[in-house]
C-alpha cells in the first residue's frame, strides 16, 4: 500500500477534542498550515489591526505595515479619511512605498515610476503614449482597472483595522458589543503616540495569543507581579470573550475589595514567584494613579488576529501581533498616552514602559516561554497540550486560575480553518 | 583636545563594558553618579522625536533595582555579551562635564553557542568628575536593531 505523505491537519482526528483543550502542535510549526491561515484568517472574514490613528494625523502621512505577511501601506488621505492598500505595484510588483513612514500626497514605483495616490489609485505610467512615434501602452490599457490592490479600512475608538474580506461584518459588529464596551474604557479620550518598540520571537504567533489569553501563567511565571501584588490569584477579574467567535478576550484583574491573604497562599504552596525578600528602591515605578471607573492593575485584551489592547498600571499599548512564518512572530509595542496628560503623568508612562516590551519587568518572560513552546513541539506534531484548567466551570468568570479564554480562541481558530469539517471527514 | 582627557575617557568606556562582558553587574550603577540617567530607545523613536524607551531609568536607584530584578526575578536564558565600542568623540562644556558619543556593537552568545549581531547603535553619554574618577551622569543607549531577537535583559 502506498501511504501519501498529507498536511498534518488532514490526519485522521486533527483536533480531537471539540471543546478546545487539546491542542495539535503541528499549528505551532507546519507551513502548509501557516499558509492557509494566511488565507482563511488574515485574508479572511477578519479585521486586522494596522496601528493607531494617532500615528498619521495628517493628510498624506503614511505607515507600512502588514495584515498577516503581506506587506500593507496605511495612509490618511487628502480628505482627512484613511486608506489601505497591498505595498505591492500593479505593474512588474514591487514594493512601492519603502520607508517606514512618511508624508506623501503620491507614491511612485522606482522601478519604472508608475505613480499612485493615497488610496491607492493609479495617476500615472510613464511613456503611456509613447515618444516621439516609438509606441507606448495598448490604446485599451486603462489606469482604472491597475490600481493597487484596495483594502477595506475602518477604525474603531482611535484603531485602525482593515480586511481583504468583502463579505465581513461592518468592524464594530466584528469587535462585538462586550469586547467594545472594553476597548472605549481604555480609547476614552484623544490619544497621543509615544512611539513603538519591537520584539522578534522564534514561535509561532499563536503560542503568543494563547499567552494573553492565559491568567494562569501570569502570576507563575512573572515573579514581579506576583511579588508587588500586580496580578495574584485572589484579585477579582473579568475573563471574558466576545459574544460572537470566541476569538477576542480579556483579562482585567481588579485591585478593589482585594483578598489581601493572597501572597500567603504562594508561599503556603512554595511557589517560586512570590518573594518577600524583593524589594524595589524606587517603587515609583509601581504607582497606579486611578483613571478609570474600574481600577485594574492589567486590562490584556486580544482583538483577534493582529491586536492586543493592554493597559497596566498607568502604561498603554496597542501591541500588534504579525507572523513571520510558522516559527517567528514579531510584537510591535505602539505606546500612546492622552493628549490631555499632566507632564508628570506623561513622566510616569515612559516610566513605566520598564514593565513593558521587549525589556519589560513583567512582560520579557513571555517570549521565552513561547520559544520553550515551540522548541519543545517541534517534532510530535500530532502530540497535544492539555488545556484544562477550570474546564468543568465554563461559566466561570471572576477567576485567573482559568484557561477557559485558551479553549474558546482554539474553538474559533478551528472554525475559521474549517478543520472541524476535515477532522470529522477523516474520522 | 586633551590626549589625557581622551585616554580617560577609553579607560572610563573600557571599564564600562568589562562590567558588563564579565557579568559583574551588580558593580554597574557604581559607574553612574546618584543623580543619574540611563535609557535604551530605539532610533526610529529618537529620530522622530518620541519617547517610548525599552529601558529608562531616572536615578541609580532604579539602576540597581534592574540588576535586582535580573538577579531575583526575571527568566531570561544565559547569555554572554560582547561588547565593541568605536569612534569616540567628545567635548568639554562649560560646567565642567564631558559630552561623549560613541557606536556600539553587542555580539551575543546563546547557551547552544550561537554568536549573533544583537543590537548596534549610538551612546550619548555625558560624563562628570565625581572625586577622584569619572562617572556617567547619562549614558543613553540609542539602537539601531529595532527588531529586539527574543528580550532584553541585561543592560547596553
Amino acid at each position: 500500500m502506498i501511504v501519501e505523505k498529507t498536511a498534518p491537519h488532514e490526519a485522521e482526528g486533527f483536533f480531537g477534542e471539540a471543546d478546545g483543550s487539546r491542542v495539535p502542535y503541528a499549528v505551532f510549526s507546519s507551513k502548509e498550515i501557516y499558509d492557509l491561515e494566511q488565507e482563511r484568517i488574515y485574508r479572511g472574514p477578519t479585521w486586522n489591526f494596522l496601528g493607531l490613528e494617532a500615528e498619521i494625523p495628517n493628510p498624506g502621512d503614511y505607515k507600512s505595515t502588514f495584515v498577516g505577511d503581506t506587506p500593507v501601506v496605511m495612509t490618511r488621505t487628502e480628505e482627512g479619511g484613511l486608506a489601505a492598500w497591498v505595498n505591492r505595484c500593479a505593474h512588474r510588483g514591487a514594493m512601492v512605498c519603502r520607508e517606514l513612514r512618511g508624508n506623501a500626497t503620491s507614491h511612485n514605483c522606482v522601478y519604472h515610476q508608475w505613480s499612485f495616490d493615497t488610496k491607492g489609485n493609479l495617476l500615472g505610467v510613464p511613456f503611456r503614449r509613447g515618444q516621439k512615434g516609438q509606441a507606448g501602452m495598448p490604446k485599451d490599457f486603462n489606469p482604472k482597472e491597475h490600481n493597487l490592490r484596495q483594502l477595506r479600512v475602518d477604525s474603531f475608538s482611535g484603531l485602525v483595522f482593515a480586511t481583504f474580506s468583502d463579505t465581513v461584518e461592518p468592524l464594530d459588529e466584528y469587535i462585538g458589543e462586550t469586547m467594545g464596551g472594553y476597548i472605549k474604557r481604555v480609547f476614552c479620550k484623544p490619544v497621543e503616540y509615544l512611539g513603538c518598540t519591537r520584539q522578534y520571537s522564534k514561535s509561532n504567533w499563536k503560542l503568543y495569543m494563547e499567552n494573553v489569553k492565559d491568567p494562569y501563567h501570569a502570576s507563575l511565571l512573572h515573579l514581579f507581579h506576583t511579588t508587588f501584588n500586580i496580578f495574584r490569584v485572589g484579585m477579582k477579574a473579568h475573563c471574558v470573550t466576545d459574544e460572537n467567535h470566541g476569538l477576542h478576550s480579556i483579562i482585567m484583574a481588579i485591585k478593589e475589595g482585594q483578598d489581601e491573604t493572597a501572597g500567603g497562599d504562594y508561599k503556603e504552596q512554595n511557589i517560586r514567584s512570590y518573594d518577600e525578600g524583593f524589594h524595589l528602591e524606587d517603587d515609583s515605578i509601581l504607582a497606579l494613579v486611578e483613571e478609570y471607573d474600574v481600577i485594574a492593575t492589567n486590562h490584556i485584551q486580544p482583538i483577534f488576529p493582529q491586536l492586543v489592547v493592554q493597559q497596566i498600571h498607568n502604561t498603554l499599548v496597542a501591541r500588534q501581533l504579525l507572523p513571520k512564518g510558522p516559527n517567528n512572530f514579531e510584537l510591535i509595542f505602539h505606546f500612546f498616552g492622552y493628549a490631555d496628560d499632566t507632564p508628570e503623568m506623561r513622566n510616569l508612562r515612559i516610566k513605566q514602559a520598564n514593565l513593558v516590551g521587549p525589556a519589560g519587568y513583567i512582560s520579557m518572560e513571555d517570549t521565552e516561554a513561547t520559544e520553550l513552546v515551540q522548541q519543545g513541539t517541534v517534532r510530535d506534531g500530532l502530540e497535544t497540550s492539555v488545556i484544562e484548567m477550570a474546564k468543568h466551570e465554563p461559566d466561570q468568570s471572576n477567576t485567573l486560575i482559568t484557561e477557559k479564554l485558551i479553549r474558546s480562541f482554539w474553538r474559533g481558530y478551528r472554525k475559521l480553518m474549517n478543520f472541524d469539517q476535515s477532522s470529522a471527514q477523516g474520522a | 583636545m586633551s590626549h589625557a582627557l581622551r585616554a580617560e575617557l577609553l579607560a572610563l568606556q573600557d571599564e564600562y563594558i568589562s562590567t558588563l562582558d564579565t557579568d559583574r553587574l551588580e558593580d554597574w550603577p557604581e559607574m553612574f553618579v546618584e543623580d543619574c540617567f540611563y535609557e535604551i530607545i530605539p532610533k526610529e523613536n529618537f529620530d522622530q522625536g518620541l519617547p517610548a524607551p525599552i529601558i529608562y531609568c531616572d536615578s541609580k536607584k532604579m539602576l540597581r533595582d534592574r540588576v535586582v530584578s535580573l538577579r531575583h526575578a526575571n527568566i531570561y536564558a544565559a547569555v554572554v555579551y560582547r561588547h565593541f565600542v568605536s569612534g569616540l568623540s567628545f567635548s568639554e562644556q562649560p560646567d565642567g562635564s564631558i559630552e561623549m558619543q560613541s557606536s556600539y556593537l553587542v555580539i551575543n552568545t546563546s547557551q547552544i553557542g550561537e554568536s549573533v549581531v544583537y543590537q548596534t547603535g549610538r551612546y550619548n553619554d555625558i560624563v562628570v568628575r565625581d572625586g577622584d574618577r569619572l562617572r556617567f551622569k547619562k549614558k543613553q543607549c540609542v539602537y539601531d536593531t529595532s527588531r529586539v531577537q527574543t528580550l532584553l535583559a541585561l543592560p547596553i
